[in-house]
């Protein structure tokens, strides 16, 4: 659609973004005394939810914002970039509970572009023709190692590789421009933090050669060799990379430079606030808002487990506006 | 039929695509502005005065067609009087349309993504509508200077005898 496709869409959405969290009633939520308290000042702020329940308040929150979307593009499969995590998850999930047995309730996300009904169904019968092409061979590999090594951890890989690849495939395809950012700096954000990981932990390179995902703005065999060296290798690496921020805060704690990641994505995409043509402030909200929830989140679990101010808000992700 | 009765044809021709042209770029331009303007009053009705004000921005260079159109026509004994006009004086006429010709259907289009951007602003800063109102009307600038031309234009070739 070309991009005078989506005016009206794009003028509900700035009206719309009056209604996003700002830093300051992130602070009042920081400053109050409990998370029933924090309930209340969402509840006054417009978001939904009973009393005691923040998971179904949130839950709702996304669903909200996923029915406005729907509502405003005719097509929401250019937004199914944002969604392939879930879908992966799901497969995880399947793959890992065909092969125990026992039921497991509560593992699988509703949110994907799939039923995870019929991931489960695919993985039980090993019938991978019910899944999309784009998941057929990934599910069938992912299944064979762990039958074969009962190694749920390069299951794991296997998919998350497969997952990343399809985030920035998808982005790249787009050719729209928070969606490509959105994809690139999903995937090069995931290769910086499996480096440090295995590099911490002292992995092998068949464990790197099958857990990066390519990417454009990083040089995996770089990364792959600074990660053979050490930790302090792949930070001196990424000081040549656009990603030199990343190194002190891979430093000081895995929470810390999770935090990054997403205020990297929020401080990318802001400037659609000032673009009133195009898919990118849709695509620009939904992020936003996905952000705002996972904030709360935290927040919300910080109060409910006695932790500081302080240290709630450190993990506290920027605001988009 | 003589090289002569080309004349009414080139002015009048001028003076339909004067009145088309702006009409269609006038009526992309308030449709693109009336989808933004829709879009603020689904979310928020109380700013519908604002965001119609602007809206009916880029609707003006339609009404500059016409004018230059209806002049023309005047001019030209389209819409009584003598019809009879020289080739040369037709192409003159055909002249004269051509600034609104261009002007108006291409100013109403960047008028238009103009008033769509201020629409935008007015769903966030109501309170900045005054300054919002300023971006697209400086658009309206090179329409009026369009329809200027085409109007002296017009008068000054009635006046020639050829």
């Amino acid at each position: 659609m070309p991009d005078n496709g989506y005016i009206y869409a794009v003028a509900r959405i700035r009206t719309k973004e009056l209604q996003l969290l700002t830093a300051s009633f992130l602070e009042q939520l920081l400053a109050a005394p409990s998370e029933e308290q924090c309930l209340r000042l969402l509840r006054e702020h417009g978001w939904d939810g009973e009393s005691h329940d923040a998971d179904k308040m949130l839950a709702q929150e996304r669903r909200k914002t996923w029915s406005l979307i729907g509502e405003l593009v005719p097509d929401l499969s250019v937004f199914h970039v944002f969604l392939y995590q879930y879908d992966y998850h799901n497969l995880k999930a399947a793959v890992k509970e065909s092969c125990r047995s026992g039921i497991h309730p509560g593992i699988f996300l509703e949110y994907g572009t799939i039923p995870s009904a019929t991931i489960q169904k695919a993985t039980d019968s090993r019938n991978f023709s019910l899944l999309p092409e784009r998941m057929r061979q990934t599910a069938k590999v992912a299944m064979d190692t762990l039958l074969r090594t009962r190694d749920g951890q390069m299951c794991d890989c296997i998919i998350d590789r497969a997952a990343l690849t399809e985030i920035g495939r998808a982005g790249k395809e787009s050719h729209e421009e928070v969606l490509s950012l959105y994809g690139e700096l999903t995937v090069a954000t995931a290769d910086i933090k499996t480096a440090y990981r295995a590099a911490r932990t002292q992995k092998d390179h068949a464990f790197l050669e099958r857990s990066l995902a390519p990417c454009d703005t990083l040089e995996i065999s770089g990364l792959e060799s600074a990660a053979l060296k050490g930790p302090d290798a792949v930070c001196s690496f990424l000081g040549s990379t656009p990603y030199a921020e990343a190194a002190p805060k891979l430093k000081t704690s895995p929470a810390v430079f999770e935090c990054w990641c997403d205020n990297l994505l929020i401080r990318s995409i802001r400037p659609q606030i000032h673009n009133p043509f195009g898919l990118g402030p849709l695509a620009a909200y939904i992020l936003a808002r996905e952000s705002e929830i996972k904030t709360v989140r935290i927040i919300l679990s910080g109060k409910r487990n006695g932790l500081s101010a302080e240290s709630i808000r450190e993990r506290v992700r920027e605001p988009y506006v | 039929m003589s090289m002569n009765s080309f004349g009414i044809f080139f002015a009048l021709l001028g003076a339909v695509l004067a009145a088309l042209l702006s009409g269609i770029g006038s009526a992309k331009g308030v449709g693109m502005a009336g989808q933004a303007a829709a879009g603020v009053c689904t979310e928020d009705p109380s700013k519908f005065s604002k965001v119609l004000i602007l809206q009916l921005l880029p609707g003006t260079q339609g009404i500059y067609g016409l004018l230059i159109a209806f002049l023309t026509m005047t001019q030209i004994g389209v819409m009584g009087g003598n019809p009879d006009i020289s080739l040369v004086k037709g192409l003159l006429y055909f002249a004269a349309c051509l600034p609104m010709i261009v002007v108006g259907p291409v100013s109403a289009i960047h008028q238009a993504k103009a008033a769509v951007a201020s629409i935008n602003m007015v769903a966030k800063k109501p309170e900045q509508f005054g300054k919002a109102m300023i971006f697209p009307a400086m658009v309206e600038t090179y329409a009026i200077l369009a329809l200027l031309i085409s109007i002296l234009a017009i008068y000054g070739i009635s006046a020639i005898k050829i």
